[in-house]
């Protein structure tokens, strides 16, 4: 029994055998996640909510639908957002350049916004620009969090992170709570769900996927699960010398956010500006500098 | 993938503009205290997501084009419920001069939801028994394999040599052939 598990443990090691399982069960997990968003969501209104596979049945009904494209560009945009999610996910998972991993997955969110302004419906535009300038607003704080990990491990590399034994956490406590908030905006939560709101489906008509439809939807839809692993597995890694207590971090990380998306209305883009580059990343300077001295 | 259809039809709504009774209480049903969304259903703004759409009021001559847009807009498999009399028959505007009377004189209806307006359980009923429609329309293409739409646009035949005097036919000029 042990010889066989062992030997499981060495072909799931093996670089190409852990790619292709990262690349099947990342999006399952973020998928199932998303589910329990929308159940633990529906049960805070006093409801009782989809059925936990809610999204699997979403993406499958999308991908039977009749594909409507404005033009082929958009179908391209499309495919290279879900391209580049996946990539920056297993960079990720390889334990690859950190802030290599940062600019795939900054490029993947510009693949979105290039395919919504790609066409020229309005409120597309709209999304677009806010898209961006969340991005404006989240990015210093993610840079400021590598610097950090940058410091502390004197390496960019992930896998350099993996190896120190004592976890991220304890030292970049203030860092993991500005995270939370870029978290926050990165998967549309609201009171920063400007571009395309995950719950509210009206709001600026779901901005920058508007002109997107049928399987190319579908394509997005599974970006997204992607982009839900890959933070998740970023909140986990504040953890990562035990697993149990990393997957502890993430879930209240998650929960903390779900709870912050039901109690919170949308802000304004300035708003939203103003607030991530004041709070929290004046949290993770402090932090930055407190690992400094 | 019928089954996925039949656990996720999102549902987009439009108004043709009669009292907006059907559409204020329509509305009304889709918030937490019906809880659609345990049927996997959601209200979304936009067609091009939309699996159904649910008119409410007459339909006149101003917004036929609107609606007749919205419905084209959709991917297919696509469902319409008409919700309330004036969808289905143009109710007490009926002998207005400007109500054509029935959606259906516009777009193919699959549902009638009667009323005016519709009580919330009928609403919601209307809905699942559209899922189950669009579920059918699902299987049936799986079971046809359809080919997909491809707009194939072919110039004109070079005009065969004719009298001068014989002006060029507008129709002539240009061919779109659907295949």
């Amino acid at each position: 029994m042990d010889q066989i598990l062992t030997r499981i443990s060495e072909i799931c090691g093996n670089q190409y055998v852990y790619s292709a399982l990262v690349l099947i069960f990342a999006p399952l997990a973020g998928a199932f996640i998303m589910g329990i968003d929308r159940v633990v969501t529906a049960r805070m209104q006093g409801r009782m909510g989809p059925p936990l596979l809610q999204p699997f049945y979403d993406t499958v009904k999308l991908f039977g639908k009749e594909p409507i494209a404005l033009h082929r560009p958009q179908i391209m945009y499309a495919m290279l957002h879900l391209v580049f999610m996946i990539l920056a996910l297993l960079l990720l998972a390889l334990g690859n350049d950190l802030l290599m991993v940062l600019f795939v997955q900054a490029f993947s969110v510009i693949c979105l916004v290039l395919g919504g302004m790609s066409v020229r419906s309005p409120y597309s535009w709209i999304g677009s620009q806010r898209k961006i300038l969340q991005m404006l607003a989240l990015e210093p704080v993610l840079l400021v969090m590598i610097l950090a990990i940058n410091l502390r491990d004197n390496s960019f590399l992930g896998s350099e992170v993996l190896k120190n034994p004592q976890p991220l956490l304890l030292s970049m406590p203030l860092l993991f709570i500005a995270f939370l908030f870029v978290v926050a905006i990165e998967l549309e939560k609201s009171p920063f769900d400007l571009a395309s709101s995950h719950h509210a489906h009206q709001e600026i008509v779901k901005g920058v996927t508007l002109e997107f439809s049928g399987p190319f939807l579908g394509l997005i839809e599974i970006a997204h699960f992607y982009e839900v692993a890959f933070f998740v597995w970023l909140m986990w890694a504040f953890w990562h010398t035990n697993f149990w207590i990393g997957g502890a971090v993430a879930l209240v990380g998650f929960l903390f956010l779900v709870v912050m998306d039901n109690a919170f209305p949308r802000l304004t883009t300035t708003w939203m500006l103003r607030f991530m580059w004041t709070v929290p990343l004046t949290l993770a300077l402090a932090n930055l500098i407190w690992l400094w001295v | 993938m019928s089954k996925a259809t039949a656990k996720s039809p999102w549902v987009v709504h439009f108004n043709c503009n009669s009292c907006n009774g059907c559409d204020i209480e329509f509305l009304a049903c889709l918030t937490p205290t019906y809880d659609v969304e345990r049927f996997g259903i959601l209200h979304v703004g936009n067609p091009k997501h939309a699996d159904i759409l649910v008119v409410t009021g007459s339909v006149n001559h101003r917004n036929k084009h609107v609606l007749k847009n919205v419905y084209d807009q959709m991917p297919s498999p696509k469902v319409v419920v008409a919700m309330g009399v004036c969808p289905a028959t143009g109710g007490i505007f009926a002998d207005c001069y400007n109500v054509l009377g029935g959606v259906a004189k516009v777009i193919p209806v699959d549902v009638y939801v009667p009323g005016c307006p519709p009580r919330p359980e009928a609403m919601i009923d209307g809905i699942v028994e559209g899922v189950g429609i669009l579920a059918k329309k699902r299987q049936d293409s799986e079971t046809e394999q359809p080919e997909l739409p491809v707009k194939i646009v072919r110039p004109a035949a070079a005009p065969a040599p004719a009298p001068a005097a014989a002006t060029p036919n507008a129709e002539t000029t240009g061919q779109a052939v659907a295949k």
